[in-house]
């Protein structure tokens, strides 16, 4: 089985973000870029498909600038067999991501599709969806559990209220949530493994696709803040303010 | 203009967050539908049949719509999206919505905008980004308008209209690809998390799950809520469904406790937008005292049983 892993790179989840003061967007020079801290999970999890003998390749994905390069190569180092990087200087929506991907997903023809439940920076949670919506194939979002049964594949995924599992037959695209598994670091001979792993580039204008952007931003803004209160000293004081003040109780 | 919205339910109840979704469609325009896809659901048509605002109610009845699958659904909301000429498709942006509307999205081929927290107009809202460390106000040029909305930013519509209802035929071509296999859901006779008025949450301060009992007592004095941080989730005190905060629950309750909580950036994401937040914590130095309206430095284990004695 082969299996695509879609990543995507990101400002680092610890960094903090800051807001350009002419308000087009957040802050991205000088600033540590990482993977997506979900489509880590959903490289560890086809790394761990390869280990248990269900998959023969893991073929990872990314969109982006030449810098994206080295995302597809920390998803090499970690077990994936080889890259394609997708160049483009734009920012694409997901509906133009995934566009994309369905380009990917028919030359490559891959049995399962696995990807984060949604990227930390725009929060969209639309990638996997929308491509299983074009491609026809079956569709499990938010995984926290995998496992395959006979030629099917049993995915139990995090809904509100508590779990579900389904039954999906191949091929499908699977969206990772937090408890699925927890990425491996990469070891150092295999970062240098890495480096020999190809990657394929793909120029973005040569798929024959009109991505030109729906959504214009406005602007982007800090949140509102929130004022410290006031510290109490007791329950009783606690109390007090909660049922004379606050009226909440 | 014309609003479809698709009803989150689980064919005995309409989940709050629809009434929620209603309202902020109402700020779009008055010319609303709702959308229910169930089996054997007629509770939740006579409960919806009772919104105010509403325009009409569509209801399919099919026995593949009971466990709400995406594939199944996507095909009938497609027909009559297109039918109908509508210029905006809703939903809640709970796990139900985000699982199924981007399907419809890629399928009318136009961008979706989701989990917003404000209409604007007609086709510009505002939604968090960098987990909500950052709002974008974003302008739709699609011809239709696919939006998930955040709940717990707008009112619940209110139960004393009466809509008229209508049935239309679907003859399915389930999809064979997936299959429902089961639900473990949790039991409680406690509130939606993100429906509640009161929510009271222990963070790894609580040392264990057992701990936690002493935050359901007062809970149930209370009528509240339960829920948790992520730390205390990841140390496996209690299911992951009680995680409040960016990757899990957002809350907006009018009061929020937090106990045991340190106040990471993660979790004040989920509940910023609370109305009052008590902070109960032993370090004087935790960053949740910062973003709380009522901060009290104790020992949890001393304080919560004198909090449950006095409620």
């Amino acid at each position: 089985m082969k299996i695509l892993v879609c990543v995507k790179r990101v400002i680092d989840y610890n960094v903090k973000i800051r807001v350009k003061s002419d308000k087009t967007g957040v802050e991205k020079d000088n600033v540590k870029m990482s993977m997506n801290p979900f489509d880590e999970i959903a490289v560890e999890e086809a790394v761990k498909m390869k280990e248990n003998e269900i998959a023969k390749e893991i073929v990872v994905v990314s969109i982006g600038t030449e810098a994206c390069k080295e995302t597809i190569r920390s998803g090499l180092a970690m077990g994936a067999d080889r890259g394609i990087h997708i160049n483009s200087d734009e920012d694409l929506e997901p509906l133009n991501i995934s566009k994309i991907l369905m380009k990917i997903v028919e030359n490559e023809k891959p049995d399962i599709v696995l990807m984060g439940k949604q990227a930390i920076d725009d929060d969209s949670n639309q990638t996997g969806q929308m491509l299983a919506a074009l491609s026809g194939f079956s569709q499990a979002t938010f995984a926290s559990k995998v496992e395959k049964v006979d030629s099917f594949l049993n995915v139990t995924r995090e809904i509100d209220g508590g779990l579900e599992t389904l039954k999906l037959s191949l091929p499908c695209i699977i969206t990772t949530d937090l408890r699925l598994n927890e990425p491996r670091y990469a070891s150092l001979p295999n970062i240098m493994k890495a480096r020999q792993k190809k990657i394929d580039s793909i120029d973005v204008s040569t798929l024959g696709l009109d991505l030109s952007p729906r959504l214009s931003v406005i602007e982007v803004n800090d949140p509102p803040e929130r004022k410290a209160g006031i510290m109490v000293k007791d329950i009783d004081e606690l109390m007090e303010k909660l049922t004379n003040e606050a009226k909440v109780i | 203009m014309k609003i479809l919205i698709v009803a989150e339910h689980d064919n005995k109840d309409l989940k709050p967050s629809t009434l929620s979704c209603i309202t902020a469609a109402k700020q779009i325009d008055t010319n609303i539908e709702l959308l229910i896809l169930g089996f054997n659901c007629d509770a939740v048509i006579q409960n919806a049949s009772k919104i105010s605002g509403l325009k009409k109610i569509k209801f399919i009845n099919n026995e593949d719509f009971k466990h709400q699958i995406a594939e199944d659904l996507t095909q009938p909301i497609m027909n009559i999206v297109k039918d109908a000429k509508y210029t905006h498709v809703m939903s809640p942006s709970g796990t139900f919505g985000k699982n199924l509307l981007p399907r419809i999205s890629a399928l009318l081929d136009v961008q979706q905008i989701s989990d917003i927290t404000q209409v604007i107009d007609h086709e510009t809202f505002e939604r968090p980004i960098y987990a909500g460390n950052a709002m974008l106000k974003v302008k739709s040029t699609d011809k239709i308008k696919v939006v998930t909305v955040r709940g717990t930013c707008f009112e619940q519509a209110l139960l004393d209209g009466n809509v008229d209802v209508e049935e239309i035929k679907f003859t399915t071509n389930n999809s064979e690809k997936v299959k429902f296999l089961k639900h473990e859901l949790s039991e409680s006779d406690r509130p939606e998390l993100t429906s509640a008025k009161i929510v009271i949450s222990g963070g790894r301060g609580m040392q264990n799950g057992d701990n936690f009992k002493l935050l359901e007592g007062i809970a149930d004095k209370l009528g509240a809520a339960v829920g948790a941080s992520r730390a205390a989730v990841d140390a496996g005190f209690v299911p992951n469904d009680w995680q409040v905060g960016q990757t899990g629950k957002i809350v907006a309750p009018d009061l929020y406790i937090a106990v045991g909580i340190s106040g990471a950036i993660q979790h004040i994401a989920g509940i910023k937008d609370s109305k009052f937040i008590v902070a109960i914590n032993k370090d004087e130095e935790a960053p949740i005292f910062n973003f709380s309206d009522y901060g009290l430095v104790g020992d949890l284990f001393e304080v919560l049983p004198k909090l449950e004695e006095k409620l």
